[in-house]
């Protein structure tokens, strides 16, 4: 069988930044793999700006950002096969492979970086009611039909969920030319970054009508209507609060799912939280020698982010063929009151590292609070937080004094958690 | 008559979205003066407060039909952010633009937009669809079973 040192499935930025690390680190053996036409993943639709602005100091499009990392891997000559289709990966690291360049291949690995990014969350997974006529489109896939193939899915159209993506596309639907109704959020608040509330829906006046969902979808052939109410503090749609709009179209932004049926097929043990595999201080997954980075890990909204984490999954991969990487017993790391999760999910407590930063989101909107990290149930460290918003990822770094004499769990909570009304009363 | 009041914005020049709170000084139909601004992590943030409570700028992105290229359109973007009420007549030019493969990044696609000082520049490399329309990226250097690295 063919074998390989390093193989990273998926040519996103994720994907990327980790075979350059891996290759810098004198990684020679590496094979990306991209089903894609070329690499740069889910950025190469994202044509707004806004990417990169920590990582270069300066603000470039989706585009530019995987331009400059396409670049960098072809520089460095770290082989890559696009149109691959990774078909199974197998608890031993072996996997399979499919391209019209190769046909059907099996490879033995002996480190695999997981780097297959996140799919969108369909209508079926949401449940609306009402008819089932064309014109529903999820966000992702309106934005590569209008920013790849020049096409417009509709004229006038309304929008449910305030994730990124559909406030990206309100503005962009806005400016070729379409008219937007408006967003519909289930939650009180929005999903979204605070940015893209502003330059996408104030910017043009278009209205969030937040703690709302669509409940009926009209029309024979083609969307004619959807219907919008007012949800309940239960989410249950309240009777009277109906509201129509005429549209043609009704774009989805209900969440994006890490693409881990590879993982799974593999052994790869999943957080019920984060849908993505549990990891590692060295985003190490439950087989060894299989790291994990990027959204296929959790669903990042800053690309920065996925490029730091591609990076660390690329060091560890290299260190694991070099030299290996410690092993024996882990604490756990828990998400307290207040934390829907927290990354990695375990550290081994033999050989500590320098530092650790840990990864979180909160699971409401909080406003003058104080973040507490205990040490096998004692605080060891307090900190105050001005403003922490589910949408933005959250990071914390710990110093190895701090982990010293870590045995069975680090927990990150917020100190007098209350799950509502923080944001309303600061 | 001058009125003192404090602003809050979200600074948009990066996704941190930093809270901003800003000072600002006004006269009676006269611009408002950004006397100081805070809650920003880098300076950036100050400039973009300044700038917001003044005279309003945004960058555009949109794309342009390109002949020959991987995809049927060509990602473009303003090469300076360009006054906010002119964002629609922008994109009206770029409306119109048409671009042939192969292109490079930067390459200017419109210059000198609407006559406002900036540029409308590929925002990326487009190379021509090969006629096998095998895979663009990298032209020989992988794939196969040769896929060891240089
Ligand atoms: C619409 C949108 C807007 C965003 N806006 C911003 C922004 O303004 N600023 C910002 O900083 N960040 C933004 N982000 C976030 C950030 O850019 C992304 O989270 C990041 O690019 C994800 O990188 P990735 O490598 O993890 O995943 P991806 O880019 O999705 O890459 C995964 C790759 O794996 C490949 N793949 C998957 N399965 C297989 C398989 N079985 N075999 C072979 N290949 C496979 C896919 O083809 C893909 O190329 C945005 C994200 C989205 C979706
Ligand atoms: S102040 Fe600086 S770090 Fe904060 S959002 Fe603005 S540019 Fe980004």
């Amino acid at each position: 069988m063919r074998t390989c040192d390093l193989v990273v499935i998926g040519g996103g930025s994720a994907g990327m930044a980790a075979a350059i690390a891996a290759r810098e680190k004198g990684v020679k053996d590496i094979l990306i793999l991209e089903r894609g036409e070329e690499t740069g993943g889910i950025l190469l639709q994202c044509i707004h700006n806004g990417f990169g602005l920590h990582t270069f100091g300066e603000e470039l499009s989706g585009p530019s950002y995987a331009e400059r990392f396409s670049d960098q891997v072809r520089s460095l000559g770290i082989a890559v096969e696009t149109n691959a289709l990774v078909l199974h990966l197998d608890t031993d690291r072996t996997l399979s492979y499919v391209s019209p360049r190769s046909g059907f291949v099996t490879l033995q690995a002996r480190c695999v970086i997981l780097a297959m990014g996140c799919r969108e969350r369909p209508r079926g997974a949401i449940g609306i009611p009402g008819a089932r006529p064309a014109g529903v489109w999820t966000a992702g896939a309106a934005q590569r039909y209008v920013n790849l193939d020049g096409f417009l899915p509709g004229r006038r159209v309304f929008i449910l969920g305030s994730g990124d993506i559909g406030l990206i596309m309100a503005r962009r639907m806005t400016l070729e030319g379409a008219k937007v109704l408006g967003v519909a959020e289930l939650m009180p608040y929005s999903n979204g970054l605070s940015r893209n509330l502003k330059q996408c829906l104030e910017d043009f006046q278009i209205p969030l009508y937040l703690s709302h969902t669509v409940t009926d979808i009209q029309g024979r052939e083609r969307v004619s209507a959807v219907t919008i109410s007012q949800v309940d503090e239960n989410r249950r749609p309240i009777p009277g609060s109906e509201k129509t709009f005429a549209v043609d179209t009704l774009l989805l932004s209900v969440g994006l799912l890490p693409e881990n049926t590879l993982s799974e097929e593999a052994g790869i043990e999943l957080h019920p939280r984060t849908r993505g595999p549990v990891v590692d201080e060295f985003l190490q997954a439950t087989i060894p020698g299989v790291f994990a980075c990027g959204n296929v890990l959790h669903v990042h909204d800053l690309v920065d982010f996925v490029t730091a984490e591609g990076k660390e999954a690329g060091e560890a991969a290299a260190r694991f063929l070099d030299a290996g990487l410690p092993a024996g017993p882990h604490a756990s790391v828990e998400a307290g009151e207040g934390i829907s999760y927290c990354l990695p999910q375990r550290i081994h407590t033999q050989a500590l590292p320098d530092s650790l930063t840990l990864s979180f989101r909160v699971l409401s909107p909080q406003r003058n609070v104080t973040l507490a990290v205990e040490k096998d149930g004692k605080c060891i460290k307090t900190l105050r937080r001005r403003v922490m918003l589910p949408a933005e990822m959250e990071r914390l770094t710990l110093q190895r004094e701090d982990l010293t004499g870590l045995q069975e769990s680090l927990r990150l909570r917020i100190m007098d958690f209350s799950q509502n009304g923080r944001l309303e009363e600061g | 008559m001058k009125e003192k009041r404090t602003e809050e914005l979200i600074c948009i020049v990066c996704p941190m979205g930093c809270r901003l709170r800003a000072e600002v000084e006004q006269a009676d139909g006269e611009t408002p003066q950004v006397l100081s601004v805070s809650g920003n992590s880098c300076p950036r943030g100050a400039r973009y407060a300044k700038e917001e409570l003044t005279a309003p700028t945004r960058t555009v992105t949109g794309t342009v039909s390109i002949e020959g290229g991987l995809y049927r359109r060509l990602p473009v973007i303003t090469s300076a952010p360009i006054p906010k009420d002119k964002i629609f007549d922008v994109m009206e030019e770029i409306h119109r633009a048409h671009a042939c493969a192969p292109v490079q990044i930067h390459d200017i696609i419109i210059p000198n937009v609407c006559g406002l000082g900036a540029d409308v520049l590929a925002a990326r490399t487009m190379e021509q669809r090969s006629s096998d329309d095998e895979s663009v990226f990298p032209a020989g250097s992988a794939g196969g079973f040769d896929h060891q690295g240089v």
